[in-house]
Protein backbone atom coordinates (compact mmCIF):
# COMPACT_ATOMS: atom_id res chain seq x y z
CA UNK A 1 0.00 0.00 0.00
CA UNK A 2 2.89 2.47 0.93
CA UNK A 3 4.75 1.82 -1.67
CA UNK A 4 1.96 1.72 -4.48
CA UNK A 5 0.92 5.37 -2.80
CA UNK A 6 4.98 6.59 -3.69
CA UNK A 7 4.94 5.27 -6.97
CA UNK A 8 1.58 6.82 -7.73
CA UNK A 9 2.69 10.16 -6.20
CA UNK A 10 6.50 10.13 -8.18
CA UNK A 11 4.68 9.19 -11.45
CA UNK A 12 2.28 12.11 -11.00
CA UNK A 13 4.94 14.44 -9.47
CA UNK A 14 7.22 14.27 -12.52
CA UNK A 15 4.06 14.30 -15.33
CA UNK A 16 3.20 17.43 -13.69
CA UNK A 17 6.45 18.81 -13.10
CA UNK A 18 7.09 18.49 -16.67
CA UNK A 19 3.71 19.77 -17.92
CA UNK A 20 4.35 23.01 -15.32
CA UNK A 21 7.97 23.18 -17.02
CA UNK A 22 6.34 22.86 -20.76
CA UNK A 23 3.55 25.47 -19.68
CA UNK A 24 5.99 28.10 -19.03
CA UNK A 25 8.74 27.30 -22.09
CA UNK A 26 6.21 26.00 -25.38
CA UNK A 27 5.86 28.59 -28.26
CA UNK A 28 2.57 27.61 -29.01
CA UNK A 29 -0.45 29.01 -26.81
CA UNK A 30 -3.06 26.26 -27.35
CA UNK A 31 -0.21 23.52 -26.46
CA UNK A 32 0.43 25.52 -23.28
CA UNK A 33 -3.48 25.18 -22.46
CA UNK A 34 -3.28 21.85 -22.81
CA UNK A 35 -0.06 21.25 -20.36
CA UNK A 36 -1.85 23.28 -18.51
CA UNK A 37 -4.61 20.45 -18.19
CA UNK A 38 -2.39 17.90 -17.73
CA UNK A 39 -0.91 19.60 -14.62
CA UNK A 40 -4.30 20.57 -13.27
CA UNK A 41 -5.34 17.12 -13.73
CA UNK A 42 -2.15 15.79 -11.92
CA UNK A 43 -2.71 17.97 -9.48
CA UNK A 44 -6.61 16.01 -9.07
CA UNK A 45 -5.13 13.21 -8.76
CA UNK A 46 -2.67 13.87 -5.77
CA UNK A 47 -6.26 15.76 -4.36
CA UNK A 48 -7.40 12.20 -4.15
CA UNK A 49 -4.10 10.45 -3.51
CA UNK A 50 -4.36 12.68 0.18
CA UNK A 51 -8.01 11.35 0.05
CA UNK A 52 -10.03 14.90 -0.35
CA UNK A 53 -12.16 13.57 -2.94
CA UNK A 54 -14.79 16.69 -3.31
CA UNK A 55 -11.83 19.15 -4.12
CA UNK A 56 -10.42 17.18 -6.72
CA UNK A 57 -13.68 17.15 -8.57
CA UNK A 58 -14.24 20.15 -8.13
CA UNK A 59 -10.92 21.04 -9.57
CA UNK A 60 -11.50 18.73 -12.42
CA UNK A 61 -15.05 20.41 -13.55
CA UNK A 62 -14.39 24.24 -12.45
CA UNK A 63 -10.33 24.61 -13.97
CA UNK A 64 -10.36 21.81 -16.65
CA UNK A 65 -14.07 22.12 -17.42
CA UNK A 66 -14.62 25.98 -17.18
CA UNK A 67 -11.12 27.76 -16.83
CA UNK A 68 -9.54 26.05 -19.53
CA UNK A 69 -12.43 26.72 -21.95
CA UNK A 70 -11.70 30.11 -21.10
CA UNK A 71 -8.50 30.16 -21.91
CA UNK A 72 -9.03 29.01 -25.30
CA UNK A 73 -11.15 31.95 -25.73
CA UNK A 74 -9.05 34.03 -24.86
CA UNK A 75 -6.39 32.38 -27.04
CA UNK A 76 -8.97 32.48 -30.30
CA UNK A 77 -9.87 36.07 -29.38
CA UNK A 78 -6.72 37.65 -29.07
CA UNK A 79 -5.24 36.30 -32.39
CA UNK A 80 -2.45 34.52 -31.00
CA UNK A 81 0.27 32.98 -32.75
CA UNK A 82 -0.42 29.26 -33.31
CA UNK A 83 3.60 28.56 -35.08
CA UNK A 84 6.69 28.09 -33.16
CA UNK A 85 8.65 30.32 -35.32
CA UNK A 86 8.99 33.06 -32.49
CA UNK A 87 9.70 33.13 -29.05
CA UNK A 88 7.01 33.89 -26.77
CA UNK A 89 9.17 34.54 -23.97
CA UNK A 90 11.08 37.70 -23.86
CA UNK A 91 14.95 38.20 -22.92
CA UNK A 92 14.75 37.94 -19.46
CA UNK A 93 15.13 34.51 -19.18
CA UNK A 94 18.18 34.03 -18.11
CA UNK A 95 17.80 36.75 -15.51
CA UNK A 96 14.26 35.68 -14.14
CA UNK A 97 15.82 32.41 -13.81
CA UNK A 98 17.90 34.06 -10.81
CA UNK A 99 15.25 35.12 -8.24
CA UNK A 100 13.34 31.63 -9.38
CA UNK A 101 16.01 29.26 -8.19
CA UNK A 102 16.56 31.44 -5.02
CA UNK A 103 12.96 31.18 -4.16
CA UNK A 104 12.86 27.51 -4.36
CA UNK A 105 16.17 27.34 -3.33
CA UNK A 106 14.88 29.38 0.10
CA UNK A 107 11.21 27.66 0.00
CA UNK A 108 13.45 24.42 0.18
CA UNK A 109 15.34 24.73 2.66
CA UNK A 110 12.60 26.39 4.93
CA UNK A 111 10.43 23.14 4.15
CA UNK A 112 13.26 20.50 4.81
CA UNK A 113 14.47 22.12 7.66
CA UNK A 114 10.75 21.83 9.35
CA UNK A 115 9.10 19.26 8.29
CA UNK A 116 11.99 16.86 6.95
CA UNK A 117 10.52 13.23 8.80
CA UNK A 118 7.53 14.53 9.30
CA UNK A 119 5.15 11.38 8.37
CA UNK A 120 1.23 12.66 6.80
CA UNK A 121 -1.08 12.33 9.62
CA UNK A 122 -3.80 11.11 7.04
CA UNK A 123 -6.27 8.22 8.99
CA UNK A 124 -9.11 8.10 6.57
CA UNK A 125 -10.68 9.97 3.42
CA UNK A 126 -12.31 13.38 4.37
CA UNK A 127 -15.83 13.06 3.46
CA UNK A 128 -18.03 15.39 1.33
CA UNK A 129 -20.78 15.86 4.14
CA UNK A 130 -17.88 16.79 6.94
CA UNK A 131 -16.82 19.38 3.47
CA UNK A 132 -19.96 21.12 3.50
CA UNK A 133 -20.48 21.15 7.05
CA UNK A 134 -18.04 22.88 7.54
CA UNK A 135 -18.44 25.66 4.68
CA UNK A 136 -22.54 26.25 5.66
CA UNK A 137 -21.34 26.21 9.45
CA UNK A 138 -18.14 27.46 10.02
CA UNK A 139 -17.54 29.39 6.65
CA UNK A 140 -21.01 30.44 5.86
CA UNK A 141 -20.14 34.48 5.24
CA UNK A 142 -16.89 34.09 3.33
CA UNK A 143 -18.71 31.15 1.09
CA UNK A 144 -21.89 33.87 0.43
CA UNK A 145 -19.83 36.76 0.27
CA UNK A 146 -17.54 34.36 -2.81
CA UNK A 147 -21.01 34.06 -4.58
CA UNK A 148 -21.44 38.08 -4.29
CA UNK A 149 -17.85 38.08 -6.11
CA UNK A 150 -18.27 35.75 -8.65
CA UNK A 151 -21.11 37.49 -9.50
CA UNK A 152 -19.14 40.87 -9.35
CA UNK A 153 -16.55 39.52 -11.54
CA UNK A 154 -19.26 38.00 -13.92
CA UNK A 155 -21.19 41.43 -14.11
CA UNK A 156 -17.61 43.05 -14.59
CA UNK A 157 -16.11 40.55 -17.46
CA UNK A 158 -19.48 41.53 -19.22
CA UNK A 159 -19.39 45.16 -18.82
CA UNK A 160 -15.72 45.21 -19.98
CA UNK A 161 -15.71 42.79 -22.83
CA UNK A 162 -19.00 44.38 -24.44
CA UNK A 163 -18.82 46.59 -27.84
CA UNK A 164 -20.44 49.55 -27.46
CA UNK B 1 4.16 9.20 2.43
CA UNK B 2 5.71 12.65 3.70
CA UNK B 3 4.12 16.17 4.17
CA UNK B 4 7.22 17.68 2.32
CA UNK B 5 6.74 15.25 -0.97
CA UNK B 6 3.25 18.07 -1.32
CA UNK B 7 5.00 20.93 -0.49
CA UNK B 8 8.00 20.47 -2.77
CA UNK B 9 5.83 19.54 -5.68
CA UNK B 10 3.69 22.86 -4.78
CA UNK B 11 7.48 24.53 -4.45
CA UNK B 12 8.45 23.40 -8.00
CA UNK B 13 4.53 24.20 -9.57
CA UNK B 14 4.73 27.77 -7.76
CA UNK B 15 8.14 28.89 -9.06
CA UNK B 16 7.38 27.27 -12.31
CA UNK B 17 4.58 29.44 -12.66
CA UNK B 18 6.74 32.88 -11.22
CA UNK B 19 9.19 32.36 -14.17
CA UNK B 20 6.12 32.31 -16.50
CA UNK B 21 4.92 35.32 -15.05
CA UNK B 22 8.35 37.30 -15.36
CA UNK B 23 8.90 35.59 -18.77
CA UNK B 24 6.23 35.02 -21.26
CA UNK B 25 5.29 37.20 -24.06
CA UNK B 26 1.64 36.80 -23.98
CA UNK B 27 -0.87 38.12 -21.81
CA UNK B 28 -3.11 35.06 -21.70
CA UNK B 29 -0.01 32.64 -21.12
CA UNK B 30 1.05 35.20 -18.00
CA UNK B 31 -2.67 34.65 -16.55
CA UNK B 32 -1.85 31.00 -17.21
CA UNK B 33 1.09 31.32 -15.42
CA UNK B 34 -0.69 32.27 -12.25
CA UNK B 35 -3.24 30.13 -12.71
CA UNK B 36 -0.22 27.02 -11.73
CA UNK B 37 1.30 29.45 -8.80
CA UNK B 38 -2.78 28.99 -8.14
CA UNK B 39 -3.06 25.51 -8.18
CA UNK B 40 0.12 24.90 -5.98
CA UNK B 41 -0.97 26.92 -3.53
CA UNK B 42 -4.16 25.11 -3.83
CA UNK B 43 -1.65 21.70 -2.95
CA UNK B 44 -0.34 23.49 -0.28
CA UNK B 45 -3.45 23.65 1.59
CA UNK B 46 -5.27 20.37 0.99
CA UNK B 47 -1.80 18.56 2.30
CA UNK B 48 -2.06 19.97 5.37
CA UNK B 49 -5.87 19.89 5.87
CA UNK B 50 -4.99 16.15 4.99
CA UNK B 51 -2.18 16.20 7.45
CA UNK B 52 -4.31 17.46 10.12
CA UNK B 53 -7.25 15.39 9.10
CA UNK B 54 -9.45 18.71 8.82
CA UNK B 55 -11.48 20.04 6.00
CA UNK B 56 -10.80 23.15 6.37
CA UNK B 57 -7.81 22.78 3.82
CA UNK B 58 -10.63 21.21 1.16
CA UNK B 59 -12.82 24.71 1.89
CA UNK B 60 -9.99 26.73 1.64
CA UNK B 61 -9.01 25.24 -1.46
CA UNK B 62 -12.61 25.51 -2.81
CA UNK B 63 -12.18 29.05 -2.32
CA UNK B 64 -9.01 29.41 -3.72
CA UNK B 65 -11.08 27.83 -7.00
CA UNK B 66 -13.73 30.36 -6.88
CA UNK B 67 -11.57 33.60 -6.56
CA UNK B 68 -9.30 31.78 -9.58
CA UNK B 69 -12.51 31.92 -11.68
CA UNK B 70 -13.34 35.05 -11.12
CA UNK B 71 -9.99 36.17 -11.46
CA UNK B 72 -9.58 34.46 -15.08
CA UNK B 73 -12.73 35.95 -15.97
CA UNK B 74 -12.01 38.98 -15.31
CA UNK B 75 -8.22 38.98 -16.72
CA UNK B 76 -9.24 37.64 -19.80
CA UNK B 77 -11.92 40.24 -20.19
CA UNK B 78 -9.24 42.86 -19.94
CA UNK B 79 -7.07 41.19 -22.02
CA UNK B 80 -9.59 41.38 -24.61
CA UNK B 81 -10.22 44.72 -24.43
CA UNK B 82 -6.31 45.98 -24.56
CA UNK B 83 -6.17 43.96 -27.30
CA UNK B 84 -8.84 45.83 -29.49
CA UNK B 85 -7.86 49.28 -28.15
CA UNK B 86 -3.69 48.91 -28.70
CA UNK B 87 -3.67 45.34 -31.01
CA UNK B 88 -1.02 44.02 -29.17
CA UNK B 89 -1.11 41.06 -26.39
CA UNK B 90 2.18 41.65 -25.19
CA UNK B 91 2.43 42.85 -21.67
CA UNK B 92 5.64 44.72 -22.57
CA UNK B 93 3.68 46.88 -24.96
CA UNK B 94 1.59 47.86 -22.99
CA UNK B 95 3.20 50.93 -21.46
CA UNK B 96 0.78 54.01 -22.19
CA UNK B 97 1.37 55.22 -18.37
CA UNK B 98 5.02 55.46 -19.25
CA UNK B 99 6.39 58.91 -18.24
Amino acid sequence: MLVAENVFFYALAAVMAIGAVRVVTTNNVVHAALYLVVVLAGGAGQFLLLGQEFVAWVQVIVYIGAVLVLFLFGIMLTRAPMRADEPLNNDLRALALLPTALLAVVLSIVLIDQFDDTKLGLTEPIRTSEVTRSIFRQYLVPFELVGVLLLGALIGAVVLARRD
Amino acid sequence: MYLNQFLLLSVFLFCAGMYGVMTRKHTVLVLMSVELMLAAVNINLVAFGAHYNDPVGQVFALFVLTIAAAEVGVGLAIVLLIYRNLHSSNPDEVDVLRG
